[in-house]
């Protein structure tokens, strides 16, 4: 765990969370009563793997994501609150994100009082998150060569098909180039998890990305 | 004169034409030739047309008009897929790339003269000549087996009807009765490939003759995912397969086809069912160019895939000799697509990006029971390297599993489609 552990959360952290928690309550229900809406109940969310609340029906990019062994730890939880897009591209999750760190952790320490045993739950700081979601606007201003996107789309398309089919493997074209570039880079520096992906953006340079961002763009 | 390249596709005028022009001749744009029309050349050639943009012309040569791909014809002897969802066709090829396909077998190549010949007595000339041919077998290396073997022990490491036929062969064998391997030593087309085999010869014989025994006969110590083979083996068909190993006469075996009995270090068995998988070469038509070695594999460098032995030949998948990729039909594709690259730069001056290989293979164990192992490569002056890569683990949950095996029904569609069109 990347995070520093923090002193207990100050009721302050909590109230304050609660008033974020409005943010989501649309969607979301917490405590005694809570039910599945729009979004799935968040009770017990902390250790609890993704897309496992029976009887919700998750997208299909959130099951992926499941299948993959993606567990809601508080790094997980942080990066999908922040900006959804970024770890569950197509999540059905339509949330723009809390930018500001204080109010995600303060939602994070109104959250933790939901689950089993708080005082397991390492505790967030919020100016320390190990990883941004957000890929640093110098990288997304990259200017892409199309012709090399191109040729390194050949490695791409033995999997991912030309013709946006996503039987078993998800479409990649006419995706938005910030979409394509924050996906890749996810997966880059290990905010999403697969095998195959993580392998294949480890060894992209970030000019290799925005050139493939651009190609597959016009397809 | 102009070859009319509709006329070459499944029309037996047209491979008359060829046959009365004793050399087709070059048509002002540089041409490249791709002997054989599977994983490594329907993709070189695909590659060279859509990317050339009609500057260069493209002939592929391919004896068969259905290509049955290798991979996923064990989850058609498992039963999992159909034949004809494994058999593909070169008519997108010919229409929609303007390739000219030539239904013949290429049977020498003049490396002086810079032609092809074909079976049927044409003659072709190249600027470049791309060979992916795939595999032979080593004569003698199972004693007792040759090909005239092959009807009744199946080696069924080529696809189309010598799968078929093994698949027809199990179906028929009497109740707890008993299929036999013999897996080839390494190196050898597919690494999982026997194994997965056996799984999906298990996963047949458990629906429809559950006694029945799987006996493996392996010169190898070890083998590819082994861990997970063997772990997926005791969890859905406990009992039912054993191997013999090296260690204990794996490596000494002969076969008797006419009395249907393997003998293992001396010791006969009677068998129902016996697969053999000889030990592998590069497909003859290598040999016959004058590209291979004494390993029977064709050296290449790994920037571009050109022949160590010719100029203006390069190799692809199966038969080359390259370096750390396995014989792949994933690798084939991604080693074309490196080739067609170069030899663009080559014949018009396109530009030329380093060299970027990768490779991943998926195993079916079981229904919903996928594995995967991958890496990536890139080319070093000595040969293809790996930088990287990663394995299934054992132990991993159900859903895991599953999205593994739906991934590999999403790759096959891509790379069907990345090779045919
Ligand atoms: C049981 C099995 C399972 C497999 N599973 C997988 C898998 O899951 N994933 C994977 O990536 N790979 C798999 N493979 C391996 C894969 O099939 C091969 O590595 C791949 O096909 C190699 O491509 P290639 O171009 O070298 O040869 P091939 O695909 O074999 O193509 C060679 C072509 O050349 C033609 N040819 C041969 N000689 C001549 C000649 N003289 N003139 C003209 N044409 C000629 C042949 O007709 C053939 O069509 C598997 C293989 C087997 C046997
Ligand atoms: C507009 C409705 C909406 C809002 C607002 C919303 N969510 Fe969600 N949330 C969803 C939906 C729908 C899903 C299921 C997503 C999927 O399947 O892709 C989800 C999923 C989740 C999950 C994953 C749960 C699981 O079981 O895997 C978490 C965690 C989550 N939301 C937290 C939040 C938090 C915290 C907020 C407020 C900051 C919030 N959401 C705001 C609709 C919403
Ligand atoms: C071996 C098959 C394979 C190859 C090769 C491959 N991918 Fe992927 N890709 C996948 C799979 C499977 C997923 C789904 C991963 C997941 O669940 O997170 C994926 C996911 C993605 C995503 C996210 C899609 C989404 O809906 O969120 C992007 C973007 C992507 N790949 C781009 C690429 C690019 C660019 C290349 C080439 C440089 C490439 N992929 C090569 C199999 C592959």
């Amino acid at each position: 765990m990347l995070f520093g552990v923090f002193p207990a959360f100050s009721q302050n952290d909590v109230e304050a969370g609660a008033k974020v928690f409005r943010t989501c309550k649309s969607c979301h229900s917490i405590g005694p009563d809570a039910a599945n809406r729009t979004g799935p109940h968040l009770n017990d969310l902390f250790g609890r793997a993704a897309g496992s609340i029976e009887d919700f029906k998750y997208s299909k990019d959130m099951m992926r994501a499941a299948n993959g062994g993606l567990v809601w730890d508080i790094e997980h939880i942080d990066m999908f609150i922040e900006k959804p897009k970024s770890l569950i591209f197509k999540t059905r999750m339509a949330f723009r994100g809390v930018k500001d760190p204080v109010d995600r952790a303060n939602l994070m320490a109104f959250l933790r009082q939901f689950s089993d045993d708080p005082s397991n739950i390492p505790e967030a700081e919020p100016t320390m998150a190990a990883v941004d979601p957000d890929v640093h606007p110098l990288i997304l201003a990259i200017e892409g060569d199309k012709e090399y996107g191109a040729y390194l789309s050949g490695e791409c398309t033995t999997c991912h098909r030309v013709d946006g089919e996503d039987d078993g493997i998800p479409s990649i074209v006419g995706w938005d180039v910030e979409d394509f570039v924050t996906a890749l880079h996810a997966y880059k520096n290990g905010h999403r998890l697969h095998q195959v992906m993580e392998m294949t953006a480890k060894r992209l340079s970030e000019e290799e990305i925005a050139s493939l961002a651009v190609y597959f763009s016009e397809l | 004169m102009k070859i009319n390249r509709r006329g070459f596709i499944g029309s037996g005028i047209a491979a008359a034409a060829v046959l009365s022009s004793p050399m087709v001749m070059a048509s002002g744009r540089p041409r490249v030739v791709v002997i054989g029309g599977g994983a490594g050349g329907a993709t070189a050639a695909r590659y060279l047309a859509k990317d050339s943009k009609g500057a260069i012309d493209v002939v592929l040569i391919e004896p068969t008009r259905t290509y049955y791909t290798c991979f996923f014809s064990n989850l058609y002897i498992g039963g999992v897929r159909d034949f004809t969802s494994i058999g593909h066709t070169y008519g997108k090829l010919a229409s929609e790339y303007g390739i000219n396909v030539v239904h013949d077998w290429a049977t020498g190549v003049d490396k002086e003269a810079k032609t092809v010949s074909l079976a049927g007595g044409a003659s072709i000339s190249y600027d470049s000549l791309v060979i992916s041919p795939g595999i032979d077998f080593v004569e003698g290396s199972v004693a007792g087996w040759d090909l005239t073997s092959q009807n009744a022990m199946p080696h069924a490491y080529k696809a189309g009807s010598q799968t078929q036929l093994l698949k027809a062969q199990i179906e028929a064998m009497p109740t707890g009765g008993t299929f036999a391997m013999v897996a080839p030593p390494n190196p050898y087309r597919c690494p999982p490939g026997p194994y997965e085999r056996v799984s999906m010869v298990a996963h047949l014989l458990k629906n429809i003759n559950p006694t029945a025994k799987i006996l493996i006969v392996d010169p190898k110590e070890k083998f590819s995912k082994q861990g997970l083979f063997e772990e997926g083996w005791s969890k859905h068909y406990a009992g039912m397969i054993e191997r013999v190993g090296p260690d204990f006469g794996g490596a000494n075996v002969e076969v008797r086809p006419d009395s249907m009995e393997v003998v293992i270090d001396g010791d006969v068995e009677k068998v129902d069912v016996c697969n053999v998988i000889p030990a592998q070469k590069a497909g003859i038509i290598a040999e016959l160019a004058g590209v291979t070695n004494d390993s029977g594999w064709a050296p290449v460098t790994a920037h571009d895939m050109k022949s160590k032995m010719d100029d203006n030949i390069y190799v692809l998948g199966d038969a080359s000799a390259q370096g750390d990729m396995p014989k792949s039909g994933f690798s084939a594709n991604s080693q074309a697509k490196v080739c067609s690259m170069a030899i663009r730069g080559a014949l018009t001056g396109s530009k030329v990006f380093p060299a970027k290989f990768a490779n991943t293979c998926w195993s079916l164990i079981d229904t919903n029971d996928g594995v995967k192992v991958g890496a990536a490569y890139e080319a070093t002056d000595e040969k293809i390297a790996k930088t990287s890569g990663f394995v299934s683990k054992t132990g991993e949950d159900d859903a895991m599993r599953k999205q593994n095996y739906e991934e590999s029904v999403g790759w096959y569609e891509g790379i069907t489609a990345d090779m045919f069109g």
